[in-house]
Order: C-alpha cells, then structure tokens, then sequence
C-alpha cells in the first residue's frame, strides 16, 4: 500500500467538519504535528471559501490535487495558482463533489418529494423492464 | 378661601422630590372649597325582591298552602373559607383559542399519527374555535373524510394547496362534529332491552355527506391541478430503515 496524497505546502483538502465543512481548500503551512494553516477561494458562484486559518489535520481529507505555491503565500497569489490548475472545475465535476451534493439534496427533499421520486424511480424501472424483455427462465429450476 | 386658578393645577410638588405635594389634605379642601359644594345625593331605590312564593300543597291534612323560599339557602357550608382567586386579566380558558403551530396554515398537507386513519396524508383547511384542526382527505382519495384533528398529533408537511378561493361552510363547527353517544339505555324500554339486542351503529348523517360534497367538490380540481398530489394524499406515509423523522424534513 502506497500513500499517494502527502500533507505538503499545496496540497489540497475537503474540510470535513465544522463551519466550512464540504468546503474545499489548500495547505499553505505546517504549523505542529497537528495543525496545519489553509486557505480556499471559493469554488461556487455565490459561495464563501474557507478563510485563512488553523485547522487540524484530522478534520481534513487529503484531495488527489496539489497546486504549486510557496509556504505562506498571500490569498492573492494562492488565487491566481488555484486558477491555473483549474482546482475549483476538477473539484465540481469530481464524484466526490456531486456525491455530496447529492447526499445534501437528499436530506432537504420534502415528503412530496420524496414520494415524487420513489413514484418515477418506479416508472423508470417498468420501463427498463419493458426494454429488457422477459426474463430468461433458468434452466436448473424447470 | 377658594383660589381661582383656572387651567392650573392647585397643587404640585415640593421641589426637589416628585411625590410630595405642597398642600396636604386638609389645605386642599379648603383650596377647593368644599365646604361651598353642595352635597347632591340620589336616594338609593331599592327594589324589593320578593323572598317567599305561595306553594299549594296537595294532600289533606298538610295545610293547603306553604311559602316556599324562592332561593333555597345552602345545603353545605365549609368549615374554611375558601381560598379566593387572585383577580387575572387573562380570558378565562374556554374562551380562548390555543395556539396552532406556525408550520400548520390553511391549505397545508398534513399527516395523521393517529386513531384509523394513521399514516394518512390529508389537507388542512381551518381551525375550529375549540382548537381542534378541520381536515378533510378529500374522501374521494384517501377516504379521510370532513374531520377534527388535533394538532398534537400530526405532522405537518410543507406541501401547501392554495386555498384561499375554497369557501369552507360556516355550518362546520365543533357542534357539529360533536361525537353522537350510541347505545344509550332507554329507561322506558328497559324491559325490552336489557340483554342489547338492538344495538345502534353510527350512521353518517345525510348533513354530514352534504358538507363533504360541498368541500371536496372545490377542493380535488385544486389537488388535480397538481402533478402527483392525487397519489400522494392517496398514500399511507411510513418509515423506513434508516429513516430518522428527526433528520427528516417534511
């Protein structure tokens, strides 16, 4: 088993809990065994980032990018090498992204709306039925 | 010595504090007058109610006639007194009118946790002066019909039907929907009855189906108007596995 993903200056992470939990930003500095400094410009129209601060290591979860910055850059020079690896669109259209989109959705449906979808989840199965055709009889069970 | 002072007041307060005043009782009267005023009094007529009523009384040998007080004196008296209540400037309970939650408003869909028709999705369409919510199915789709809910015992949903055309008869009160006692043993026909061979059933009043007709009749091209509502009032609500109505929103 190899690690892939590093704890390094630039790497970066989903905040997974907390006041910017779902929110995506970069390790700028080490502060201890613990801690690390990050900073997230915000990857949706109309949505805050996560502000430069202290976070622990724990409540991070590593991301498979990595953006290329000093130690302790400025949020404006963060921003411009955030932009170049394009971290904002590889993170939207991730899965892990839509998952968790998916997973907020879920919780906010309504109880119309959850029986809107248990109603066409059930038309689109007929219909898949209906393209499949009947099923083969087994030949062990005669 | 009256002071004419017209448009100022006669007395005020001593400088310096606020409820101290200048003149004290006995140099307002004089300041006033009052030995001037004449004193109008209105006589006070008393009406003179009558506390006897003449009785006949049948039988022989009891005297023909018998003054009866007209308001009989108690048969009880305690031997304390009774605490008194402290006067409140709240309306006494049966006139007022408990709070209905802010999630439940006229139009909404509701959903019943109780008696036979539990799991039952239905529309909210007012409340009723003892509180209890008026829903009704409509009838035609989930066999709810016009009904008392109370509001402790339902989940409100935010699915909301526009009602505010829909006109709700003024007939539909608590009187009512009173519940009808069955069963009740007729003494004259004790004799005829006494094992409970004619038992009565609850039959729907004539008035009843009327009303529902007359409610529903504007309510389902409201609920037809939108797509899936029909099925969806039609169907009973129920948890699943890892369903936490706490985590849930309705």
């Amino acid at each position: 088993m190899v690690f892939e993903r590093y704890v390094e200056v630039g790497r970066v992470a989903l905040v997974s809990c907390g006041p910017y939990k779902g929110k995506v930003c970069a390790i700028i500095d080490v502060i201890d065994q613990n801690r690390a400094l990050v900073e997230g410009p915000s990857t949706k129209q109309g949505e805050e980032g996560v502000p430069r601060q202290a976070i622990r290591f724990k409540l991070l979860q590593l991301l498979p990018y990595k953006i290329k910055i000093a130690h302790t850059t400025r949020s404006k020079a963060l921003k411009s090498a955030w932009d170049k690896e394009s971290i904002s669109t590889k993170w939207t259209t991730s899965i892990v992204c839509q998952k968790l989109d998916a997973r907020k959705r879920r919780q906010l449906l309504t109880d119309f709306d959850r029986f809107k979808l248990m109603k066409t989840k059930q038309r689109r199965q007929r219909l898949i039925r209906l393209c499949m055709g009947p099923k083969p009889k087994d030949k062990a069970n005669k | 010595m009256a002071v004419g002072r017209i448009g100022k007041p006669r007395n005020k307060p001593v400088a310096g504090a606020r409820s101290v005043m200048e003149h004290g009782r006995a140099k307002m009267s004089k300041l006033r007058a009052v030995h001037k005023r004449k004193k109008v009094s209105v006589p006070r007529t008393v009406e003179k109610v009558a506390e006897y009523k003449e009785k006949e009384i049948n039988g022989e040998k009891n005297g023909g006639k018998r003054m009866v007080l007209l308001k009989k004196k108690q048969r009880y008296y305690p031997t304390e007194d009774r605490p008194k209540r402290l006067p409140s400037n709240k309306r006494p309970k049966s006139e007022r009118k408990p709070r209905v939650r802010g999630a439940i408003k006229p139009g909404n869909v509701l959903i019943l946790l109780a008696g036979n028709n539990k799991g039952k999705r239905v529309v909210y369409l007012k409340q009723l002066d003892s509180g209890l919510l008026l829903v009704t199915g409509p009838y035609k789709y989930n066999r709810v019909p016009l009904r008392r809910v109370d509001q402790a015992y339902v989940i409100a949903t935010s699915t909301r039907l526009d009602i505010s055309k829909v006109d709700i008869p003024e007939t539909l009160n608590d009187k009512f929907f009173k519940k009808i006692k069955l069963n009740k043993r007729n003494i004259k026909k004790k004799s005829e009855d006494l094992f409970g061979s004619q038992k009565e059933t609850y039959q729907v009043s004539e008035e009843r189906k009327e009303a529902q007709n007359v409610v529903d009749g504007q309510l389902l091209p409201i609920v037809d108007s939108e797509p899936f509502l029909k099925e969806y009032l039609g169907c009973r609500f129920s948890l699943s596995s890892k369903q936490y109505p706490h985590l849930m929103k309705f």
